[in-house]
Parts: C-alpha cells; structure tokens; sequence
C-alpha cells in the first residue's frame, strides 16, 4: 500500500478500496458465523424429539438417552486420543527432522510426499484399513492377547479379524500425520534464531538446542497443530464405519471384538435404515459430537494462552 | 472402483446383452412379458429404497426402458427406512422394501394414492442368505438354527465344541475361537437372519426380529461386502450375507426336519411361494408371513424377500399406468430371470408370479 508509514488511524483518510476490503472481510466473518449458527440450530431443533423421547423408542432401547449416547460418545475420544498418542510423536520427529536436521533437497521432497499423505481421501485409507492392515495386525494381537493378556488393554478373547479400535486409531493417526507434520514444521522454522544461536554459543549440542530453544518456542504450535488433528480424528467417519467392529459397549480392551463406536462412524453405518424417531436419536449423536469438539478446542485455547508467556515467543 | 456413470452404462449393456439373449433363447412365449410396442407410455417416475434390490433393480429399469424408450425410470437404494418414509411422503411413486408396511404405516395417509386408498406390498425379489464360514481345514459345515444361534449368540466360543462336532461327524474342526460377524448397519438381512433364529430356536434366541443385531457379542462389519471381507480376511470365522455374494467361501449346511440343506434358489422360492399370506390385511396386500419352521427338507427357510410398495390407486393416473406397466415387467418370468442372472436372485414361483401379476392388474 502506498499509506504513508506515520499518521494514526483517525488521521488516515479512508479511500474506497479501504471500505470495500473492510466490508468484504467483515462478510466473510458474519458468513462462518452464520453457517456454525444454523447448523447448531439445526441440530438442537432436530434433537430434541429425541431428548424428550421415550428411550424405549430409540434404535437400541436403553433407559435414557445418555446411556445410548455413551459408548459413543466414549469411543469417539478413545479413538482420536489413540490417534494423537501414536501420531504426535511421530509428526514433530518428522518435522524436527525437515526443519533442523535434513539437507534442503531431502527436506523438500519429504515435505511433498507429506503433504501428498493429506491428498489421499479417507475411503481409501478405510480400504487400506479392512484389506491390509487388518489381516496383517491380527497375528500380533493374537500375540499380545496371549501374552499379555493380564493387562486390561489385552483382555481375551482376541478378534478374529483384526479390526480393532487400535487398528483404526493406527489409520486414523495416519490421517492426521500430515497435517500435524505440516504446522509444526512451519512453526520450528519460525523459532527465533537469536535464540537457537544463543543456546548453541553456550556450548549446547543440536538436540539440547532443539529442547530448550526450539520446542518451548514451538510449544503454542505443537498443540494447536494436535488439535487440529484431533479434530479431524474426532469426526472421521468413513475410516471408521468401515474398518471398526463396532458394539454398543464402552470398554478400554485394544484387541477384542467388541469396540465402542464413534459418533461419526455410527451415524454413517445407521442413517440410511433410520427411521421415526432413530433420526433424531442419531442426529441429537451429532450434537453430543458438536459439543465434545467445541469443548477440546476450547481447551485447547485455554492451554496455549496459557504457554504462550513462557514460550518466548513473544 | 468403476464410477457411477460407468457403472450404471456397463450394467445397462450387461442387462440389453441378458434381455436379447433371452429374447434368442426362450421360446415359451406365452410366460413372455410382451411390451405393448404401439403403448404410449411416456414419463418418468421415481422409487426410493431397499439396497437389497438395488442391483436387480438397475436391469430391471434398464430392460424397461429399452422396451418403451419414452419411459424414464429412477431407482436409489437408500435403504427400506428411507423408502417407505419418501413414499409414504409422497416424494416417490413406489418405494422397495425388505419388509412389508406396517400396520401402523398402513393407517396413515399416503400422499401418492388417491384420497382414501391404501398401499399394497409385493413380493418381487427373493434372494435365499447364506452362512458363509471360513475355518482352517473344514469345507463343509452342517448346522442347526439353535446351534447357530449359539453360536451368534456368544455361548459356543470354540469351534471344537461338542455341539458343533455332534453334527459333523467326520470334520475335524480346529480347536480355535468362533469369530461370529454380524451387520454393523441396520439391515433386512439381519432382520430375516435374526427372524429365522427366533421362529426356529426361540429357547436360545430370545430376542426378536430386528434390522440391528440384538446382542453385544461377536464382531461388527459394514454392509454385505464388509461382512464377507471380514470372513475372507478373518480366521475361522462365520457370517451371514447374501448369498449371491458368498463367492468362494464355505456355506453352511442348515437342518431342516431331519436333513441339512445347503441353499438353492429353488428351495428358497418354494418355502415363499407355500408360506402363507399376513392375515388382517387388505385382500390385494401379499405381505408373506414366512413359514420359517417348515421341516419339508425340499424348503431353504433363510430367505429374504424384498417388496414394491405401490399404491392401489394412484392419484395421477399417467402415473398409475407406469406404476402398472413397471411392475407388471417385474414380477413377469422375464424380468424374474433377469434377477436371477444379474443380481443371484430366487425366481418367483410361477403360481407366486402369477398371483402378484394379477394384483399388479388391479391397480390403477
């Protein structure tokens, strides 16, 4: 812009193209505001028949509608917490290794076959799950159920097809692997290097570097990236009607038949036969997810404001 | 996967390749459907529903509207829920469904019927369910339905269990866990799974008829393919699907009276076709209540049957016509053949066609 550098903004006369970018960016802000408005209202409207249904009415008969909702609820949140658990540590190696580790040409094609991984749609990463992965886990669970079958995780009696919560967390970490790498890479690169000059004139070696100059000023970052993630694992539903035996049961065991669904997968495996009031059950599901999201990434804001004056970023 | 568009063009050839061989092939004229080639059947309707029919259905439109080119004809399995609540709705002219309207649904109005009149259910599509197993070592499987309900149940966990070896004298089942695979969508597989369970072995199976597996046991897999994958996949493993789709798997044997029967599609026609109709419904209604219990070893009792709900009385008449003329292709020896060839289905029985044909004659 050509403004002149001095003069407030009172001072500063307002030309048309000012006012048009002003008007435009406040549009677009009203517009993602109004579409999360209607869906919200959508949602509560739909669920409320179902809230205030005879829970003998809903498509599993229960005596409330929390006692359906539960598993699901649980599941959903076991499965993406599995997620994250495998795939974070995973992706901030991964973008440690391109943004301090790797030589220009290397880092620049690991970065593009990264983000390529993004690119692939979520079907076919369930026809990977049920084809591939599954088959090919399921003598390893045999394995741990036999084996370490003491502890809770791996309670017998193992699953015969390997499709599992833990297979599906497996893939589901996959998706997310992307776009965690992606933002914690941008961010590594944005440490200042005052700082990583600093601990590096005081004797540190690379990692001690990384430690104390490169992750507590990434720390914001990191967790915003795994929220980001965590919300695509949160609501994948393809991967998981797919892949996941499901049954309405909420249970920690790892290997077994028997695994709490997810709210996305159960409403994806169950919307096309409902009818009545199973509908509006599934649907008041997806309001229980709204809320559940809604809640992780508050926390999440929460925490980062909360790092954010210790990080030395600022 | 092939795309839609390739899919439904490849489907359309397959059916004009099935239709022209059967017009060379078939001389017993008289059963023939014989399109009223000067008819002015012209227009476009639109059916919504069971996924079951899904496949049958594409020839089926596919052959009509080779035979009246003027006619359009649209057909999305969305599931028998969703069919029956767009057509009671009004937003299709029929609906297909793997059970009949019930008669809750048949006391409300139907928005595509004239004022006042009723829907009727036809049966047009039988397809016989399979148990379909894959263990280490055993080709044959014979089982009764309370051993099999055991075993979907979760009370025989091994497949060297005394109960199950009493019935396969000579078989030597591995002493191994049972993987039992059920739908994890709702489904009118599970629904005539679980209602031949219930009718044939009601001290095991205590629970009723239902689209979504009753119990917690066992293990969970999406649609028909999903089941049949983790079959193939899994390690001694069983499941039910149907039974066009059981491929190279192993299929069950099931007692009926004193005998193990393995499905045919003339087996699972005939224990339709000799069950009797519901009673308490309108006279034009053929909503079968399935004789499940027979002990004729001629019967495959583990039959789905699919129907077309259509109005009695439609309140567009050009509609109506449609209505008629599709139906009447559908339920004709020909367009029965077209399912058994496209989709595996079981051929109506000729008295069965015969009766759903002269209903279908009554509707206007």
């Amino acid at each position: 812009m050509s403004m002149p550098a001095t003069g407030s903004h009172a001072a500063a006369r307002s030309r048309p193209a000012d006012r048009v970018f002003a008007a435009s960016a406040l549009i677009a802000g009203v517009v993602i505001l109004t579409a999360l408005a209607a869906v919200a209202v959508f949602l509560i409207a739909q669920s409320i028949p179902a809230l205030i249904a005879d829970p003998a009415t809903l498509p599993t008969p229960s005596t409330s509608f929390w006692e359906y909702v539960a598993p699901l609820a649980f599941g959903t949140v076991w499965a993406a917490a599995l997620a994250l658990i495998m795939a974070l540590p995973v992706s901030i190696g991964i973008a440690l290794f391109i943004s301090h580790y790797a030589p220009r040409r290397v880092s620049q094609t690991l970065g593009y076959v990264i983000d390529l991984l993004a690119a692939v749609p979520s079907v076919v990463f369930g026809l990977w799950g049920i084809k591939v992965l599954a088959p090919f886990v399921q003598p390893f669970y045999a394995w741990l159920v036999d084996n370490l079958g003491w502890i809770p995780l791996f309670a017998a009696p193992v699953s015969g097809t390997g499709r599992t919560i833990l297979t599906v967390a497996i893939v589901l970490a996959v998706m997310i692997l992307p776009i965690i790498t992606a933002v914690c890479r941008e961010v590594f690169l944005q440490t200042p290097v005052l700082h990583e000059e600093a601990a590096l004139a005081l004797g540190a070696t690379r990692w001690e570097m990384i430690r104390v100059a490169v992750l507590p000023a990434g720390m914001p970052g990191i967790i915003s990236a795994s929220m980001l993630g965590l919300g695509r694992a949160l609501g994948e539903t393809m991967v998981v009607a797919m892949v996941l035996s499901p049954a309405l049961v909420i249970s920690f065991v790892l290997t077994g038949s028997a695994n709490p669904p997810t709210i996305a997968g159960n409403i994806a495996l169950n919307f096309p036969e409902a009818h009545g009031i199973g509908v509006n059950a599934l649907i008041a599901t997806g309001l229980i997810l709204f809320v559940i999201t809604l809640l992780v990434n508050s926390a999440a804001r929460v925490l980062i404001n909360r790092r954010k004056a210790f990080s030395g970023a600022n | 996967m092939l795309d839609p568009v390739t899919s439904v063009r490849l489907r359309a050839l397959m059916a004009v390749a099935a239709v022209s061989t059967l017009l060379l092939t078939s001389c017993a004229a008289n059963e023939m459907y014989q399109p009223d080639t000067s008819s002015d059947l012209s227009g476009e309707i639109n059916g919504s529903g069971a996924s079951s029919q899904g496949s049958a259905s594409d020839v089926w439109i596919a052959a009509f509207q080779t035979a009246h080119p003027a006619v359009t004809i649209n057909y999305s399995p969305d599931g028998s829920g969703a069919g029956r609540k767009a057509f009671a709705s009004g937003g299709v002219a029929y609906a297909g469904s793997d059970s009949a309207l019930s008669t809750s649904e048949l006391s409300s109005n139907f928005a595509a019927c004239s004022p006042g009149t009723k829907a009727i259910d036809l049966p047009v599509y039988i397809s016989p369910i399979a148990v379909i197993f894959n263990i280490e070592g055993v080709s044959a499987l014979n089982l009764d339905a309370a051993t099999l309900a055991r075993i979907f149940k979760g009370e025989l966990t091994r497949w060297d269990d005394p109960a199950i070896a009493a019935l396969n004298p000579g078989e030597a089942l591995p002493a191994a866990p049972i993987t039992a695979v059920h739908r994890s969508d709702d489904s009118g597989t599970t629904t005539n799974f679980t209602d031949y369970l219930a009718q044939v072995a009601p001290e095991v199976w205590d629970a009723p008829a239902n689209d979504s597996f009753p119990y917690l046991t066992g293990e969970a897999a999406q649609g028909t393919s999903g089941v049949v994958e983790a079959v193939t996949n899994g390690r001694n493993t069983i499941g039910y699907a149907d039974a066009s789709r059981a491929g190279g798997l192993g299929v069950a044997a099931l007692k009926v009276g004193d005998t193990f029967v393995r499905y045919t599609a003339t087996a699972a026609a005939r224990v339709v076709a000799e069950s009797p109709v519901e009673s308490g419904r309108a006279a034009n209604d053929l909503a079968i209540a399935l004789d499940r219990t027979t002990t004729n070893p001629s019967h495959y009792p583990l039959v789905l049957v699919s129907y077309l709900i259509v109005c009695q009385q439609y309140a567009d008449p050009a509609t109506g016509a449609l209505v008629k003329a599709y139906a009447l292709f559908v339920a004709s020896t020909q367009g029965q053949a077209l399912a058994a060839t496209s989709a595996g289905a079981a051929p109506l029985s000729p008295d069965l066609s015969a009766r759903v044909s002269a209903v279908i004659e009554t509707i206007r």
